[in-house]
Formats: structure tokens, sequence, C-alpha cells
């Protein structure tokens, strides 16, 4: 009944989902890089390189910086990091509303019992 | 020192799990310490459900809370919120006491989705299985929940990229 909207998760996932994308941000962990050295490194088009460079941007999960003629790429990790523990928050709420659910149904449970006793007694 | 106190060990916390079972739909299940009829209960009568549905770690006051269990029968929660209060309601469109429930989510109009609700009686105890059904897959990655369970199947690989992206 509760749903929370994040747009933004649903392009770093769509990131994510590209096997390059990720070699890219794995390479990008070790150091930065140029546009056109990741074009090197998976053999692929400057162009190519862009656009997926692009994509991760968009995410949230590298930013761009243009310096002279060299256009360098960092990891943006701190919004990687947030989106995970965002998941995990999700698995949290139902975990915790469960707890509680367990809390409600083993207190009416033991009125029942209690209840019967007095019955019988 | 091998001398147990007399009181009973707490019952078991059993696990939650959240699943994608398509495009289309999330699966979360927990086992419940209890019988299906009360934990039937605890879903539809709506005292009982305010003390449960909005754990404190959901950081979220419930201002009101009304269920009318009934097929046709609406519900409406509001929560406490900058600038005003929000709410969420819909209508129950299955009630099968002590197995089954649905309700739709309308606070979204249209993509709106469905929460099913079964319970199975496991030796005394009940086996919760809620699925969030959307329209369409698009509708799904919008509502974010979904999306970002949607992905729960890679979150061993993020979690795997986050430990690899966090050495220097």
């Amino acid at each position: 009944m509760v749903q929370l909207r994040h747009a933004h998760l649903d392009a770093s996932f769509a990131a994510l989902s590209d096997p390059t994308r990720r070699g890219i941000l794995e390479r990008l962990g070790r150091a930065d890089a140029s546009i056109t050295e990741l074009a090197e490194t998976f053999g692929m088009t400057l162009t190519g390189m862009k656009k997926h460079v692009g994509v991760l941007e968009q995410a949230g999960l590298v930013a761009t910086e243009k310096v002279g003629r060299v256009r360098t790429c960092t990891l943006g990790g701190r919004r990687l990091e947030q989106e995970a523990a965002w998941i995990k928050r999700y698995h949290q709420l139902w975990d915790a509303r469960f707890d509680e659910l367990d809390r409600v149904v083993e207190e009416l449970t033991r009125q029942e019992r209690r209840d019967e006793r007095k019955k019988r007694t | 020192m091998n001398a147990r106190s007399g009181r009973e060990p707490g019952p078991v916390k059993h696990r939650t799990t959240v699943e994608r079972k398509s495009d289309r739909e999330v699966v979360v299940t927990r086992i419940i310490n209890g019988q299906a009829r009360i934990v039937f209960e605890a879903f539809t009568k709506a005292d009982l459900f305010r003390r449960w549905w909005v754990p404190r770690s959901m950081g979220m006051t419930l201002l009101s809370c009304e269920l009318d269990a009934r097929v046709g029968g609406k519900y409406r929660l509001v929560f406490d919120a900058v600038p005003e209060p929000v709410a969420f309601f819909g209508t129950y469109v299955e009630v099968k006491p002590h197995s089954r429930l649905a309700w739709t989510n309308e606070e979204g109009g249209d993509g709106g989705s469905l929460t099913t609700v079964t319970f199975a009686d496991k030796e005394g105890k009940t086996l919760v299985t809620l699925v969030e059904s959307y329209p369409t897959k698009e509708a799904l990655e919008a509502a974010g929940t979904g999306a970002a369970e949607a992905l729960i199947e890679t979150f061993d690989q993020l979690d795997e990229l986050l430990i690899t992206l966090g050495s220097p």
C-alpha cells in the first residue's frame, strides 16, 4: 500500500545491466581514465564508449570532467552505495513489518490460550 | 552453569524473502508464528493491522487506518507527511477468510498494483506469501520498490561490485 518512487534507481540498474558498463565501473574503481583510454581498454570506438559513459553519467554512477581536449571519467560511487542501501532498506521494511506481525500474532495466540484455560476452570 | 532459567526460549524468527517472479511481479514470503486464522485477522482488522503495518523503522506515523475487508470494501491509510498528510487507498477484490486476500492500490491512479496475500498452514504456523502485481513491466519499474526488488537477483553481483569498487 506504500510505494516509493525512485526514478533514478531505475536508471542506475538499467546502467548496470550491461556487462561492458559494469566493466567500465570496475576499471574506474582502480583509477580514473579518459574516454580514449576506456575505448582502447574495451576495444570500442570513441563514439561507442561515449554512449556507455553517457548512460553511466545519467545514472549518477560516473562523473566526467573535460580538461583541455581530454574528458576524464571518475567513479560516482557514493550514489551506487546509496542505492544498494536503498534495496536493503526495502527488505528491512518487510522484515520489520513481519517482525511486528509476529509479535501481534503471538500476543493474540497467548490471549486465546488464557481465555480457553479460564473457560475450562 | 548449565542450568537454564525457567523461561521458555522465544519463538524462532523466520527469514523474510523478496524475489521477482516475473516482469510484473514481486513476491515477499515469511513464516509467521501463529495460526492462519489469527494472521488473517491481523491483516483484516484495523486495530490489529495498524500495530504492525508501519514499523518504527519506517519513520512514518499512521494518522488513521480504515479497513473494510469485504469484497468490494475499501481501505484507506493516512500517513503524516510534509507539507500535508498522504493517503493510500484501494479496494478489496478477494477476501477468503484465513486463506487469501487481495486488494488494489489506487493512490497512483492508472497503473496501480494489485496486492495478493495467501496464508498457508504450516504445522500451526503460517506461510504468508505476498505478491505485488503491476499491469505492465513499466508500471513495476515506475513504482520504485518493485524495480529495486526486481533486481534483487543482481544484488549479490552489485554487492561484489561495491566491494571491488571500494578497494583502492
